[in-house]
């Protein structure tokens, strides 16, 4: 078996598709912490001070004038007034929730990329994992051998696993890295706030308790790399289901952007909690920002992901054993 | 014939959709022997080979193979099997050695010196270790036909293993797979569209058709059963008057008289001819095209 997962990652390697993504990753991280860099230097110019008590008391004002608008629809007002009490409370027990440095920056930055841009890097392996051998021919090659078609995918399956800790392992070392050249690279130990879990238009706070920032992160890489396997499993399920890599990127694709415009909009659409792809913003239950569908909780989205997943890994191997090989 | 028999296929169809693609067929290969696979192309030579290397589930019937049932004890049987289906293809951003090594790492007891040996077999040993993205077609044939080799196999399956290749590599290629069966001992199972092809390096030959094998014999066999003799001789209504005297003419027109050949009377014929004052200008044995071994097998049916 060790001898097959160690052909399949001399395949991806030898694609140079690590190499691309390890790219890309680089080159937004960049962007971003540029963008961000920018972002504090405006605060800092507009209210002529970098005390973040500051900085909050206005955000915190911002939000109050925000609420007095009239035309606002009531999903955005109820959201806003979760963050207002979740800020307050920031205040209160003076906790600054932006310190900047590099580990803040890589926090934020798996928060922003766990939906969409992560899901995304790991698609690029698994998409043609499998396609790519049915449309070049040599998947025939593959099926000749004396071995028993199951392991032939397993071991395609587990080098996805492998990748995906790749990819997620590259995003943490590059952001911290490239980041923290702007930012500092101090800040681990950070005290944050967590368990803050939105009750309708309240925000219960009475399981909130501090943690550490690596702890947090931890924690948000973990959910990021479990987010990142179920999306992996399902464009590996495409990918065995259909030829043409091009198909199952624009399939995978389609299903994540859908989700991220769902999530804005499903808030009275109750069964659409079910879809995977409303539930793969797992890091706001740790924020504590209100999920997108009343009820949904962190247990909830997990297990829906899980069975996503549990089901596309059933029905890869079904079709892939049972099917003929033109 | 007393020699072993390798491969041995019962009764096997293939329903796709309701519509019956392969209508049962049987045939034997035994040790050392090239076997011929002829039909013309989609009359299910190829969906037939992918059954007897287990990438298509036949809906009935048994591939043994050295005894092993294909179904039941697949890596035993398959073990016992090379081959290529369709064009060898590679995987392109690996070096020839590489792909190799790779197909080896799924075979148990192969290492680098059975690699450079089948390299060596081929004739690649000087480019084993480029990119197979450079290689010419020739080139990628035969790294096909390497690691078809790998595995140190019994029975060899190559499905139209001279497409693409120039007159030069055809006949290398037909040297080679000769060399196979006769010195390494190997059973070969070629599928051609050619009759040429399949003449010129086949100990026994299979036709299909639709999906049924029409025949399976000696080369020799089915050939002399069919052939021809074209003459050209002037007067043609003359000639072909005394020759409906003699035996049987098949197609007749301006310029020339088909009849069936048969060696030991053509000269006999021929004096007639001659004595007869008809001028002879040309007797040509043809052996029949793949499309007359049809139409005669078939009763008159075209080829789809």
């Amino acid at each position: 078996m060790s001898k097959l997962v160690y052909n399949e990652m001399l395949k991806i390697v030898r694609k140079k598709r690590l190499w691309v993504i390890a790219a890309i990753i680089a080159v937004l991280v960049a962007l971003f912490t540029y963008a961000q860099y920018r972002e504090t230097e405006e605060l800092r110019k507009r209210l002529g001070t970098t005390d973040w008590r500051t900085q909050l008391q206005q955000q915190i004002v911002d939000l109050q004038n925000r609420l007095q608008s009239p035309s606002m629809s009531e999903e955005w007002r109820k959201y806003l007034q979760i963050r207002l009490k979740q800020q307050q409370y920031y205040l209160e027990h003076n906790i600054n929730p932006s310190a900047p440095g590099a580990p803040t920056f890589m926090r934020t930055f798996i928060e922003n990329a766990i939906d969409l841009f992560l899901p995304l890097l790991v698609m690029v392996v698994a998409a043609d994992l499998v396609s790519s051998e049915a449309s070049a021919g040599t998947i025939k090659l593959l099926l000749v051998r004396p071995v028993k078609r199951w392991k032939i995918l397993l071991s395609k399956y587990i080098a996805l696993l492998l990748s995906v800790s790749l990819i997620m392992l590259m995003a943490a070392v590059l952001s911290y890295a490239i980041s923290g050249l702007v930012f500092g690279y101090g800040g681990f130990r950070l005290p944050l706030l967590t368990g803050f879990v939105p009750q309708g238009e309240d925000l219960n706070t009475a399981n909130v308790h501090m943690i550490p920032q690596w702890k947090y992160i931890l924690i948000e890489l973990g959910l990021a790399a479990f987010v990142s396997v179920v999306v992996g499993t399902l464009t590996f399920m495409f990918s065995v289901l259909l030829r043409s890599t091009a198909a199952v990127m624009g399939i995978m694709l389609a299903a994540l952007i859908s989700g991220a415009i769902l999530s804005n909009m499903v808030s009275s659409w109750h069964s659409a909690k079910y879809l995977f792809m409303v539930n793969l913003r797992l890091t706001d239950y740790i924020k504590g920002a209100a999920p997108p569908i009343e009820g949904m909780t962190l247990g909830f989205s997990m297990a829906v992901l899980a069975v996503w997943g549990l089901a596309g890994l059933l029905v890869a191997f079904f079709v892939f054993m049972r099917r003929d090989v033109y | 014939m007393t020699k072993q028999v390798t491969l041995a296929v019962k009764e096997l169809r293939k329903t796709i959709r309701g519509k019956e693609i392969i209508k049962g067929i049987s045939f034997e290969l035994h040790e050392g022997e090239v076997f011929g696979f002829l039909g013309p192309n989609g009359a299910g030579k190829t969906t037939t080979i992918r059954m007897l290397v287990g990438l298509i589930r036949p809906t009935s019937g048994t591939v043994a193979i050295c005894g092993y049932d294909l179904h039941r004890q697949f890596t035993d049987a398959i073990r016992q099997i090379g081959c290529i289906v369709e064009n060898p293809e590679m995987y392109p951003y690996l070096t020839g050695w590489e792909n190799l090594e790779h197909f080896a790492r799924m075979m148990p007891g192969i290492g680098a010196d059975r690699i450079m040996e089948v390299a060596k077999l081929v004739g690649l040993e000087q480019r084993i270790h480029d990119r197979v993205g450079t290689y010419s077609l020739g080139m990628r044939q035969r790294l096909g036909i390497a690691q078809a080799l790998l595995g140190k196999p019994k029975v060899l399956i190559l499905d139209e293993p001279t497409n693409g290749l120039d007159p030069a590599g055809i006949r290398e290629m037909r040297a080679f797979i000769r060399f196979l069966a006769e010195t390494e001992g190997l059973s070969v199972l070629v599928s051609s569209h050619l009759l040429s092809e399949i003449q010129l390096m086949c100990d026994r030959v299979a036709i299909m058709a639709k999906g049924r094998l029409l025949a399976v014999d000696t080369v020799e066999r089915l050939l002399n059963q069919q052939a021809r003799v074209v003459w050209k001789a002037a007067p043609t209504d003359r000639a072909r008057a005394l020759l409906a005297a003699e035996t049987e003419v098949l197609r007749a027109d301006e310029e020339t008289i088909v009849t069936p050949y048969e060696p030991s009377r053509l000269a006999a014929w021929n004096a007639k001819l001659v004595q007869a004052g008809v001028s002879v200008s040309e007797i040509e044995p043809r052996l029949p095209t793949l499309e007359d071994l049809f139409i005669e097998l078939t009763g008159g049916e075209t080829i789809e």
